[in-house]
């Protein structure tokens, strides 16, 4: 399993936008994409998972992956995490 | 006539007959099924064709209002595609063997829900997106077809609320503007209302009375007001408040989302000056690019004691997210001189306008700065807020407010509460001595923003207040312009920007010298922008640069 930290620095956190755009990034891998904040987690490649966990400028997340392409995925996420949020 | 007082989200006036649009599918049959397989197959054509349809109305929306709006079919396309959202409605299916009409119905409830609980005003409109989507399986389920516009002229819609598939599905050609019951500023409607530049309030209970669908009524974007059968001296002042608008609208439609640039390429940013949030819409109906002065006084003034700090947190909070992401600048507390609250309790002074006001309230009463402050920076984390102080004489001031302001941000991050912290601090230029040390102001601010009323009667000891002096108050006088062009020059050697939000950024006969000087900024009233807009687009800096500002500073060319 692989595992990143990030802080939300998007002023509206994760609204329904980049949560779209993350959903879709997350399905690009066969890896199991976990987000924790807040003491909920969500599934990365549910769209209303993503959203319910309410994420606001300044949460920090622990993205977890887990599979067999957790290493790319690992980076490809986190890189969309600096791109977009 | 009847009037209904409802949220103006959408300046702009419409005169025309009210159609009410009523959801043909209003209650869902809840059934018992045996066939379970059947009501899943029946389920999963329906998606496939909502998500066809969703398709479509991307492709719509992204050629009438641009793929940034469109992006919401997407979203909706997404979330018809969720796991989560599919197995309840299958689970409802075949555990509770309801029919899939309920199903939807029934998930719908829980997902909207559980977004409705969420403790940001943003997420809660998001229960609408889940709504619109279950009511498109629902209503492809029962066969029915999505309200239309029956009317063959151009008519102003009534609704309980609008989705947005709905608003972009109408004909547009046929709506004068919308009216709803429900609805919140941030939900797409409103957003595609504002792209598409169409009158709309929310929030107009009692417009849904089936008495009033066919009637004349006359919509006012600006206000939220909707008058029903209006009387004469009703429609007469409406139909003047509509050329005006309408006049307003021909330029935006020329001018919308064009950059204010001068024909050899300089860029300047127009703001607008706001007095109050309910003048949100007006902002975005001229196209501003940005909040330039959000006067916080009306905050004070409007009540009979001291705002709390949520109360002004709220405030600020929604204006940040109002502007979508453009800055707002908020200017904090300026009372004293013309402007007096009683539950302040300020002892009488001789000569208010050189007495204690503005910062020098702060400063001295720093209780209430520091309320205003901790409202200020939890909003920051709402969008682009930036901070600005009037009244500002000297760097000793400065570097106490900055201090304050520290304070306030370790008090906020020792709670836990999230802010901004490279949130912009800018100060007024409003007075003789701050224009004469701005270059060593500049060192201490991110921004300056010239306040041309108070640096005029502070400049040219002229009471503004008093109509006898009128005549010796030139709000032209060079002094105030060179104080202008020094400003400018000291914030652009210290790599800062400079604007002015005072009434001279509004005046035109000004605006060419404004751009030779290299003002970054100018905020104005919404009405003006436009107008200025105009006059920037048709300027050459470069042909009239040195003969402004040679004139100015008296040099023989």
């Amino acid at each position: 399993m692989k595992e990143f930290t990030y802080t939300i620095t998007d002023e509206l956190g994760i609204h329904a936008r980049p949560a779209g755009l993350l959903v879709k990034e997350a399905g690009k891998y066969n890896s199991r994409v976990t987000i924790e904040c807040n003491g909920k987690s969500a599934d990365g490649k549910k769209i209303f998972s993503v959203m319910s966990l309410g994420v606001k400028c300044g949460n920090t997340l622990t993205v977890k992956l887990e599979g067999d392409d957790e290493v790319e995925a690992s980076m490809g996420m986190e890189e969309f995490f600096k791109k977009n949020l | 006539m009847v009037t209904i007082h409802g949220q103006g989200v959408c300046g702009g006036i419409a005169f025309g007959k009210l159609e009410l649009l009523k959801k043909s599918v209003k209650l869902v049959q809840k059934s018992h099924i045996e066939d379970t397989k059947r009501e899943i197959q029946r389920f999963e054509q329906a998606k496939e064709k909502a998500s066809q349809q969703l398709r479509e109305l991307y492709e719509k929306a992204k050629a009438e209002v641009g793929e940034e709006n469109a992006m919401i079919f997407d979203i909706h396309s997404m979330m018809l595609e969720d796991e989560d959202y599919i197995s309840s409605i299958k689970s409802g299916i075949t555990a509770q063997r309801l029919n899939a009409e309920s199903a939807v119905a029934m998930t719908a409830d829980n997902f909207a829900h559980m977004f409705a609980s969420m403790d940001d005003s943003y997420m809660q409109a998001r229960a609408g997106d889940v709504r619109d989507i279950s009511e498109r399986i629902i209503s492809i389920l029962a066969n029915a077809s999505m309200a239309g516009i029956s009317s063959d002229s151009p008519v102003i819609i009534g609704a309980r609320d609008l989705a947005p598939s709905e608003t972009v599905q109408l004909d547009k050609s046929k709506i004068l503007a919308f009216v709803t019951e429900e609805g919140s500023s941030n939900s797409h409607t409103s957003i595609l209302a504002r792209t598409m530049n169409i009158p709309a309030v929310i929030g107009a209970v009692g417009i849904m009375e089936d008495i009033f669908n066919g009637t004349d009524i006359i919509v006012d974007g600006f206000t939220g007001e909707i008058y029903v059968n209006p009387d004469m001296h009703t429609v007469l002042k409406m139909q003047q408040k509509k050329q005006q608008s309408d006049e307003q609208n021909k330029l935006l439609r020329k001018l919308r989302g064009v950059e204010p640039k001068t024909k050899d390429g300089q860029k300047i940013l127009l703001y607008a000056n706001i007095g109050s949030i309910e003048d949100m819409p007006s902002v975005y109906a001229n196209d501003a690019m940005g909040i330039g002065l959000f006067r916080s006084e009306f905050i004070y003034l409007e009540r009979k004691s001291f705002p709390t700090e949520d109360e002004q947190f709220e405030i600020y909070k929604s204006a940040a997210q109002k502007a979508i992401g453009k800055r707002v600048i908020i200017r904090t507390l300026d009372i004293g001189a013309d402007k007096q609250i009683d539950y302040f309790q300020m002892p009488k002074e001789e000569n208010p306008a050189m007495g204690v006001r503005a910062i020098r309230i702060c400063l001295s009463r720093p209780n209430i700065f520091k309320t205003q402050l901790r409202a200020l920076y939890r909003a920051s984390a709402f969008g682009n807020i930036a901070i600005m102080f009037p009244m500002i004489t000297s760097v000793k001031e400065v570097k106490q407010i900055k201090e304050i302001c520290s304070e306030v941000q370790n008090e906020l991050k020792s709670e836990g509460i999230h802010f901004n912290p490279d949130t912009e601090l800018g100060i007024m230029i409003e007075t003789p001595a701050a224009a004469i040390i701005s270059d060593m102001l500049a060192k201490e601010v991110d921004f300056f923003s010239i306040g041309t009323n108070d640096l005029t009667q502070y400049t040219l000891a002229v009471d503004r207040q008093n109509p006898l002096a009128e005549a010796f108050c030139d709000i032209k006088h060079p002094a105030i312009l060179r104080m202008i062009h020094t400003v400018a020059e000291n914030a652009h050697k210290n790599g800062i920007w400079a604007g002015i939000c005072g009434e001279l950024a509004g005046d035109m006969s000004l605006t060419e010298l404004f751009l030779a000087m290299g003002i970054d900024e100018l905020s104005v009233s919404p009405g003006l922008i436009l107008p200025i807009k105009q006059k920037i687009l048709d300027t050459n800096v470069s042909e009239i640069r040195d003969k402004l500002l040679n004139k100015l500073l008296n040099k023989l060319e």
